[in-house]
């Protein structure tokens, strides 16, 4: 939880690298937490090993300090010695017992001053220490610091052992007994020494061992994760080698059998989707063939129909028109269907649109005119794409009977224009229009604005969809605009090279002028 | 072609018998003598006993398919062939294109369209009067005797070819877009496939060329279209 709050609290980089890491995220964490239990490990260990010396240091102490006390008792109350000055007596007595070993120091209160052996001062005694023997005959021990009269020495801990002489007056001598732990302060250095080498050792142990598990799991997690990239990639033979029967193992199982469903689904839509490519082949074919015939034979019943009566003369007339329409009818459905199965292909050219436009305008001509429908042209230079222009021209052919069947005689604006990466071409009535929500709409199949209308021109209803199909196929963009009476713009967009997706159209969606007129 | 016979002959590859027999009607009407084949396995023998003018080819044919055909009638004759599709896919339209076919008709098609695309085919393309002998990189194209040499040797080029590159030959300095291509050489003036040309464009060079990797006959000007070679210098 902290570790979480403290990565939330880093710089941007630093947090992404702790949470795009997970090996560091366990290392530091166990660095951390190791580090945590060694020290309080190390500090237990060297506190009880520092009470039992100290503790063993007092009892050795006070078992040293009874014998030589009993020893200096003893001296002080031979009979040979009552002659000796007390202050001899005890200074000889110091100098034997600190003579005896050299481990404690002697510090006698005569009645002249201290008496003081081994160079220690008076001020290693404690003064509590002083005042519980001034009161009592007993024995007492008291942790201490022994000060040396030498000043480069520095102050070590002992003990100080207090009790008093008694000597054959019965005069009492305050004498101390002070213990250093010279010995035992160089041994806790160097236990304290082990226990920090023993504890970095083991902090980088658990470390090695933390790595060595992180990457044991990681790898096989980082393996998966690279297959599923494959996978996805669309390499659908790509598979993880499955070792053991653990977690990581069935991971690996898992991931398999979905890749394995993966591929099976793919084949499965492939061969339906090939089905069908095949069944739309077919039946184009099946269709065509009788139709042609159909087509031709009403074509010469047609072109003689002066010499039938009136009524076969009208009903040859109704066929042939009929003809027609079912013609257009089906070339547009298989058409459609061919989108359906993916089986539609790009022929691409460097093609300009300016000429495509032009030549497409002109084969409008008549339709316009007889509707009363001016045509006309707007472009600044050529505008040359990577297009199939059999498509192109049936997307302009589209976008300008639309445009004339709905035009109400008022003119209509072609405008070609382009930039660096993309060629546009905007068709503008001023006709019905539509509502704006319909703009979507427009390009469904068999979609009327108004079902009440007639068709001047008896369009399949699937000219729009079929041209926003071309469209997609060269990755461009094909948009409509409109409002009820104020006329309708299509604007179609198609990348210079289909590679490189449109970001930005050089003609606007709304007609230019019905932006100004809303300014002014 | 040196047939004393007065009548254009006309050869229908076709399967379905309703629309051969419709399209004789109609072939006859406009004046065409016509020969019936419904298998691609006879069509190849039935043209080298009709020695017709014209191959009107199904592409779907019970047999041989209309591709193969196609292959055969072109490794043999040099008679015009127009496709009857009824995919205009690319892959089906070019696979016929490469194998030798010289336009193509997709159903369901008007009698008129068939007409004209058939009458653009066996129609000969002259040059400009007083000029019989044309240069066109180091190629000379002789239009009455409809020959094409390179030095001595003689180049076998089908009648499309021929006026393909007649066309670019008539005015050297001139850049053909593929849309004008069309409309010289195959008559078209608005629907435009622009497949045809390059696939006739390719079969071209593959003829005329001496390197077709490296053309200098037929010149492709990128963004544009193509342009005759320089003619060979004099001499």
């Amino acid at each position: 939880m902290s570790q979480l709050q403290r990565g939330d609290r880093r710089p941007p980089g630093l947090a992404r690298l702790w949470w795009g890491s997970l090996p560091l995220r366990v290392l530091f964490t166990t660095i951390a937490a190791s580090f945590l239990v060694l020290v309080l490990a190390g500090l237990l260990l060297m506190q009880q090993a520092r009470n039992s010396i100290v503790e063993t240091k007092r009892n050795a102490s006070i078992t040293e300090a009874s014998g030589i006390h009993t020893f200096m008792a003893n001296q002080l109350r031979l009979p040979e010695s009552r002659s000796i000055a007390v202050y001899e007596q005890l200074n000889s007595l110091a100098e034997q017992a600190q003579e005896q070993s050299g481990q404690y120091k002697v510090i006698i209160e005569g009645p002249a001053g201290a008496i003081l052996s081994g160079g220690i001062t008076w001020e290693s005694v404690p003064e509590s220490l002083q005042s519980r023997v001034n009161g009592s005959d007993d024995m007492f021990a008291t942790p201490t610091e022994v000060l040396f009269a030498d000043p480069t020495l520095p102050p070590e801990p002992g003990w100080a052992v207090g009790t008093n002489l008694v000597d054959s007056s019965g005069e009492r001598f305050p004498v101390y007994y002070i213990f250093p732990m010279t010995n035992e302060v160089a041994t806790l250095k160097s236990l304290q020494r082990a226990v920090i080498s023993t504890g970095l050792a083991l902090l980088g142990a658990l470390t090695a061992i933390a790595y060595l598990v992180t990457v044991q799991v990681v790898r096989p997690v980082r393996k998966a994760s690279q297959t599923a990239q494959r996978l996805a990639a669309g390499n659908l033979e790509e598979r993880m080698r499955v070792r053991g029967t653990d977690d990581i193992a069935s991971l690996a199982v898992s991931m398999n059998d979905m890749a394995e469903d993966l591929a099976e689904r793919i084949r499965e839509l492939e061969s339906l989707s090939l089905v069908q490519r095949r069944f739309v082949g077919d039946v184009s074919h099946e269709l065509r063939t009788p139709m042609t015939t159909i087509r031709m034979g009403a074509d010469v019943l047609y072109e003689a129909r002066d010499e039938f009566e009136p009524q076969s003369r009208r009903t040859v007339e109704l066929m042939s028109t009929q003809i027609d329409r079912f013609d257009s009818l089906l070339a547009d459905l298989l058409e459609i269907s061919r989108f359906d199965a993916g089986a539609a292909v790009l022929s691409l050219d460097e093609v300009d649109l300016v000429s495509l436009v032009e030549s497409e305008v002109e084969a409008q001509h008549s339709f316009a005119q007889k509707q009363g429908i001016e045509l006309r042209i707007h472009h600044d230079g050529p505008a040359t794409a990577q297009m199939d222009s059999r498509r192109i021209r049936r997307i302009l052919r589209n976008l300008l009977t639309n445009a004339i069947e709905h035009g109400e005689g008022r003119p209509i604006e072609v405008t070609v224009a382009s930039d660096a990466h993309a060629v546009a071409v905007a068709v503008r009535d001023r006709g019905v229009g539509f509502q704006a929500s319909e703009s979507g709409l427009v390009f469904g199949r068999f979609w009327r604005a108004d079902p009440s209308r007639n068709r001047v021109v008896g369009g399949t209803g699937l000219g729009l969809a079929i041209a926003l199909e071309d469209a997609r196929l060269h990755k461009g963009w094909l948009t409509a605009w409109g409002r009820p009476g104020r006329g309708a713009q299509f604007r179609l967009t198609i990348p210079r090279d289909p590679g490189h997706p449109l970001i930005s159209s050089p003609l606007p969606v709304i007609p230019t002028d019905v932006e100004s007129r809303r300014r002014t | 072609m040196t047939d004393t016979r007065s009548r254009t002959r006309i050869l229908i590859v076709d399967d379905d018998p309703a629309l051969s027999e419709m399209l004789q009607i109609v072939l006859r009407q406009e004046g065409f003598d016509t020969v019936l084949c419904s298998t691609g396995t006879q069509a190849v023998a039935a043209m080298r006993e009709s020695r017709p003018d014209l191959v009107l080819l199904d592409l779907m044919l019970p047999g041989r398919d209309g591709v193969t055909v196609c292959r055969d009638m072109r490794a043999e004759s040099v008679v015009p062939i127009v496709m009857l599709t009824a995919r205009s896919d690319t892959s089906d339209v070019v696979a016929g294109l490469e194998a030798g076919a010289d336009d193509y008709v997709a159903k369901p098609f008007k009698p008129k369209e068939l007409i004209a695309r058939i009458r653009t085919r066996l129609r000969q393309m002259t040059a400009d009067p007083g000029k019989d002998v044309l240069g066109i990189g180091d190629l000379i194209i002789s239009v009455s005797a409809h020959t094409v040499k390179r030095g001595d040797v003689a180049v076998q080029l089908t009648p499309l070819e021929f006026d393909l590159l007649l066309a670019l030959a008539k005015r050297p300095t001139h850049v053909f877009s593929r849309e004008a291509l069309l409309d010289e050489v195959w008559g078209y003036r608005n629907a435009a496939d622009t497949r045809l040309v390059n696939v006739h464009v390719q079969r071209l060079r593959a003829k005329v060329e001496l390197d077709p990797e490296h053309p200098e006959i037929v010149v492709t000007v990128r963004g544009v279209g193509y342009r005759a070679g320089e003619p060979a210098a004099e001499g």
